[in-house]
């Protein structure tokens, strides 16, 4: 006790050291990491890419180059004849409706192929054919198939998004920790407990990361469909706009299919992180 | 046991015995163990002693039934091993077995789960096993969020409420820190006492080995791996490592072991002295 007694100074010491070198740490940490610092650099980033914009406009003519201004202004005249309104919620509805089916079929046919080396081997041929072929080769077939209404822009979103959901998610069924299946067997699971206790659960950051792809995909997609075949939408309103000779619309439909990706991803970050974060997914 | 409506609950589970019989393993044409016989009496502590790579896992694996014996006969209960069973539990040495999206309750509810148990009894049955472990406050949580040592707990409680013949322990602390790892022994120790179940322990650790074991068998350096020396260690319970015939068995076994890493080190050319 005596000799904790005598020491205590020196552990008051020690203390007071690292209060200080806390205290020295906090101020050193650089300006552009915290909140506002990032922010602020991303503002900067957007500024400087208008301000190029405008002056590279300077230099043309609207028709080839609209300005921002001209633009900013053609977008509030589309929003408010409700043009781009419908658009984005036809564009939206179209990839909502093909992204969602090919995750309800992309997802089961991944784990089945993943899990069952026999049904890997009977579809490995059509997925490895058919992934290479980008949907906007089947624009004509679909249209022909299924008519030039919803149903062929979905099927060619749904086709789009079920190739990489399912060879993300046959990935994921792969690279199942041996261990945990070891610790399934011996806690008396068979082999369809296995499959829906341990492999789904563990495949799901592959999942996730298979759906945030295709919704990327989707988009791209979307677009091509809806210029061969579409009254309306974001890619038919680009594609009529050439007939107006109306170069700033066709801004307004590429800036707002850029945000629109983005506000996509982060509303399925955000479900993801709220909804599935006891399955370590990493978004 | 005096309560019927407990005797569910009772964590005990009839031990069953262990045999090997003339058991070899190879992978192609590397031999990991050859001419094993061992034979575990039920409600037996035995720990396999000896340095990394010596061929105590598999033959833990082999038991487990995760890998069939390349020649030789396995036998638990007098039944044959053919694959992984719900009588031969396993604790791991990764607490990545823990399945990550349960809860610890959840996780130790997944073998009656399995079994078809009713979700009230087998609600029941994990709070039992929970409390057993010590884990009553960590119930709700994820693994994730758990400490090295609890996690342990958790896998321990898993396989106890299979009330499981037999228990496997892959060197399960191996991991922790020398202070939880005096713990969980003594936890170990307790609940063997409580379960009187049939325990194999792989563990590298000499001192762990002496604490625990009935039993302590030690290993010839792999490949081709045989064993060496069987110890029955006749030290009654609660064991102070520090008193002589602990210290006296502390000092052969070293030996016992030092001399096998010499060998091998001595095969690779490593050894500076060939004592």
């Amino acid at each position: 006790m005596t000799t904790l007694d005598t020491d205590s100074p020196g552990v008051a010491a020690v203390k007071t050291e690292t209060k200080t070198e806390t205290e020295a740490v906090r101020p050193t940490t650089p300006f552009l990491d915290t909140r506002l610092g990032r922010a602020l650099t991303a503002l900067l980033s957007v500024g400087l890419g208008l301000l190029i914009w405008e002056m590279l406009s300077w230099r043309f003519r609207p028709l080839f180059l609209p300005s921002p201004r001209l633009t900013f202004q053609a977008a509030v005249e589309l929003w408010d004849d409700g043009t781009l309104i419908q658009s984005i919620g036809a564009s939206l509805a179209r990839i909502m409706a093909g992204w969602s089916l090919g995750l309800i079929i992309g997802i089961p046919v991944g784990i089945l192929m993943g899990y069952f080396s026999f049904v890997r081997r009977l579809l490995d041929p059509y997925v490895e054919f058919f992934r290479f072929i980008p949907p906007i080769a089947f624009v004509t077939l679909a249209v022909i198939w299924l008519g030039p209404g919803e149903a062929s822009k979905v099927a060619l979103i749904l086709y789009t998004t079920i190739f990489i959901v399912t060879i993300n998610t046959i990935a994921g069924v792969l690279s199942v920790s041996e261990l945990r299946l070891r610790a399934a067997a011996t806690l008396g699971a068979g082999r369809l407990q296995t499959l829906l206790t341990v492999i789904v659960p563990s495949t799901v950051p592959y999942m996730v990361t298979g759906a945030r792809l295709a919704m990327g995909n989707s988009f791209l997609t979307i677009v091509s469909a809806e210029i061969v075949a579409a009254q309306v939408g974001l890619g038919a309103m680009i594609w009529t706009s050439r007939n107006y000779g109306k170069t700033e619309w066709v801004f307004v439909g590429i800036i707002t299919l850029g945000l629109l990706g983005y506000v996509c991803d982060r509303v399925v970050r955000f479900a993801v992180q709220r909804l599935l974060r006891k399955y370590a997914v990493a978004v | 046991m005096n309560e019927p409506s407990l005797s569910a609950l009772a964590p005990v589970c009839t031990g069953a015995e262990i045999r090997l019989e003339r058991v070899s393993i190879a992978f192609g044409a590397s031999r990991i163990v050859s001419g094993i016989d061992l034979s575990v009496a039920a409600g037996e502590f035995v720990c396999l002693l000896g340095p990394s790579g010596c061929g105590k896992s598999t033959l833990l694996n082999l038991v487990a039934g995760f890998l069939p014996a390349t020649s030789g006969r396995v036998s638990v209960g007098g039944k044959p091993v053919k694959g992984p069973g719900m009588d031969r539990g396993v604790v791991f040495q990764s607490t990545e077995a823990l399945f990550p999206w349960l809860t610890v309750r959840e996780n130790v509810e997944y073998g009656p789960r399995m079994r078809g148990v009713p979700r009230v009894e087998r609600a029941e049955l994990a709070r039992h096993y929970v409390d057993l472990v010590g884990l009553t406050h960590a119930a709700d949580r994820l693994p994730g969020e758990l400490s090295g040592g609890m996690r342990q707990r958790a896998q321990i409680a898993r396989v106890l409420i299979n009330k499981p013949a037999v228990v496997l322990m892959d060197e399960p602390f191996g991991a922790l820190d020398a202070q939880t790892r005096e713990v969980m022994q003594a936890e170990v120790d307790r609940l063997w006492r409580a379960t009187k179940s049939t325990i194999l322990f792989i563990t590298h650790d000499i001192f762990e080995a002496i604490q625990l074991g009935d039993r302590i068998i030690t290993m010839t350096a792999g490949p081709d791996a045989r064993f060496k020396t069987i110890v029955q260690v006749d030290i009654g319970h609660p064991r102070d490592l520090t008193a002589p015939p602990a210290v006296a068995l502390y000092r052969e076994l070293l030996e016992d072991i030092a001399s096998e890493v010499r060998r091998t080190l001595q095969a690779q050319g490593l050894a500076r002295d060939a004592a």
